[in-house]
């Protein structure tokens, strides 16, 4: 079964003017057909504005369609008496590290959502202990949010969700205000979590490096769909890529220029490691590193 | 200035007053607070001192920390004195121009400054003792009484955690913002009074935008995370009463006797014999109260 499937998924965006005439309407995501399978890690890259937020709020019934419909494990998110359901299933970690966290206590804010599920004491307890041990952050159980740093602090975010025992994580920007150290953090954690856990990531970024780890790459642009493949697939096309202003890794883009200028290198490239293989093959000559 | 103010900050400790459930701690700053304007005899606040700093001494919270405590206040203390020296009536002992300082005056600016202070050092000690989040605890159960009269206690506690962990987060974003606007040129410290309030007004416009923006976040977080009020929410940390717990109800129990026992005993002493000095200035303020 699906874990999260979209069918022409439509969401419009109306501006009112003070008599509650429609001013304008912008369509945000236009007709989106989706499909996560259950333990996928799937990202969804995009620009400024093109629509990946809004599919994510639809995920977690935040957000209802205009046209279209949204499943989560098979149930309809416009359905009203499964909403909450829906919100337990699927998880939501935000781009804002400070205006997610409710308690004044790492650990109290990580049992916030399995209390507001009516989860009894002992399994709070017991929850909370196991996601703060999931992300590395038990250690900090006790101390304020206020003194921890980004990267924990998102940490904490999804411990949060984790203790309400999802079985799927989306994560809509999760790094956009980190520092490279805290974005390393947070990644690592959530491909950690993928893995170990087998928890369905649906991870929305618009920094190409962190998706290279990812079982599928969906490219959005203006509300829709514009590539979708594994990784390797998406970044062997640079110049499209470029065309949705978005960047491909450094050194992705590096074996892309020296590919057109006669180098015989493979396709796709993604990783330095994985460049200095392609090059000491090409060029036997060289020895990596060693030579000046 | 701000930096002075105890009332409302923490002091981690591991004792008694500590551990003792919030919901305790209110109640009895509460009787203790009242309990000071019930009686008006020196022998009633010597009981009440004896209750203060004990209580104090078993938190293990420095006297010298709850004290500062009172740096904050000193001016409406001073105030609340010398009006009280000067507007009593009375028999005067010393006269200067119109003003009279009269014995009665003195007595009950004493009896005010006694007051004022053990009110203040009481309700001090308790938010030393006891965490925000233990305090808004305390009160959602405290005032659940209040739940089939429709008084939204939940969401009020709700509403007060959330408040205390953003205290610190909008303080940072006011100096963030503070600072913006001094690289911008803007002038914070110059002008008289207006001036300085008119300046004010380039911080608080972009600090309550970032504030609705925030509160806009927390609410969907929130909504993400099941939050759908206090019906068939569950407590990671519930209150329960414990021995101890009992044992301080019943030590508030104690005070509150041994003063009323205090209070009549004065007072039969001192429509007995009205000799001394001492047994007659509370006896002159309990008529004058109308006790």
């Amino acid at each position: 079964m699906n874990m999260i499937r979209t069918e022409n998924l439509v969401h419009e965006y109306i501006r009112r003017n003070e008599e509650g005439e429609v001013e304008s309407i912008s369509q945000a995501v236009g007709g989106v057909t989706l499909e996560v399978a259950k333990g996928d890690f799937v990202a969804i890259l995009g620009h400024n504005g093109s629509g990946k937020s809004t599919l994510a709020k639809h995920i977690n019934a935040l957000l209802e369609p205009t046209e279209g419909s949204v499943w989560v494990k098979g149930m309809d998110t416009a359905d009203e008496t499964k909403l909450w359901e829906i919100r337990q299933s699927a998880g939501m970690v935000f781009q804002n590290p400070d205006n997610q966290i409710i308690a004044s206590v790492v650990e109290e804010d990580v049992g916030f959502g399995p209390e507001n599920m009516g989860v009894p004491t002992e399994e709070i307890w017991r929850r909370v202990e196991e996601s703060l041990k999931a992300v590395g952050m038990l250690e900090y159980r006790s101390h304020s949010p206020n003194r921890l740093s980004g990267g924990q602090k998102q940490r904490v975010a999804i411990a949060g969700i984790m203790a309400m025992k999802p079985d799927c994580i989306v994560l809509d920007e999760p790094t956009a205000m980190l520092d490279p150290n805290g974005r390393k953090e947070v990644l690592r954690t959530v491909r950690e979590l993928n893995r170990q856990e087998g928890v369905t990531v649906l991870l929305i970024t618009h920094y190409m490096e962190e998706v290279i780890h990812a079982d599928r790459v969906i490219v959005m642009d203006d509300g829709k769909i514009v590539m979708q493949g594994t990784p390797r697939q998406i970044f062997s096309r640079v110049d499209e890529i470029k065309k949705y202003r978005l960047d491909v890794p450094q050194v992705t883009e590096l074996a892309y220029e020296l590919r057109r200028s006669g180098v015989n290198l493979p396709e796709g490239i993604l990783t330095v490691e994985e460049f200095l293989e392609a090059i000491k093959k090409e060029a036997p000559a060289y020895k990596t590193g060693t030579n000046r | 200035m701000i930096r002075d103010i105890t009332i409302g900050q923490y002091y981690p400790a591991a004792s008694v007053i500590h551990k003792l459930d919030p919901r305790v701690k209110l109640l009895g700053t509460l009787v203790f607070i009242i309990s000071l304007f019930l009686f008006s005899s020196f022998s009633g606040y010597v009981v009440a001192a004896v209750f203060l700093f004990g209580t104090i001494r078993l938190s293990r919270v420095p006297l010298k920390f709850i004290l500062k405590g009172l740096k904050a206040v000193f001016i409406l203390l001073l105030f609340t004195v010398i009006f009280n020296i000067f507007l009593t009536k009375g028999t005067p002992l010393v006269t200067i121009g119109p003003l009279a300082i009269t014995w009665e005056g003195i007595r009950t600016a004493v009896f005010m400054a006694i007051r004022l202070v053990f009110l203040i050092l009481g309700s001090s000690l308790m938010t030393l003792t006891t965490t925000p989040n233990q305090l808004t605890d305390g009160m959602e159960k405290g005032l659940a009484i209040l739940k089939p009269l429709h008084v939204p206690v939940h969401e009020i506690a709700m509403i007060m955690s959330i408040a205390l962990r953003f205290i610190p987060i909008l303080l940072e974003e006011t100096d963030k913002i503070m600072k913006a606007q001094s690289a911008r040129g803007a002038d914070f410290e110059s002008g008289n009074m207006i001036q300085k309030a008119k300046s004010l007004i380039p911080i608080l416009v972009p600090l309550f935008v970032s504030a609705f923006r925030r509160a806009n976040d927390l609410a969907m977080a929130m909504e993400a995370r099941c939050y759908h009020g206090g019906d068939g929410r569950t407590k990671m940390k519930p209150l329960r009463y414990e021995k101890r717990d009992y044992t301080a109800y019943f030590l508030l129990l104690l005070y509150l006797g041994i003063l009323l026992a205090v209070n009549l005993l004065v007072r039969y002493f001192v429509a007995d014999t009205q000799i001394t000095f001492l047994s007659a200035l509370p006896a002159t303020i309990m008529m004058r109260e109308g006790f």
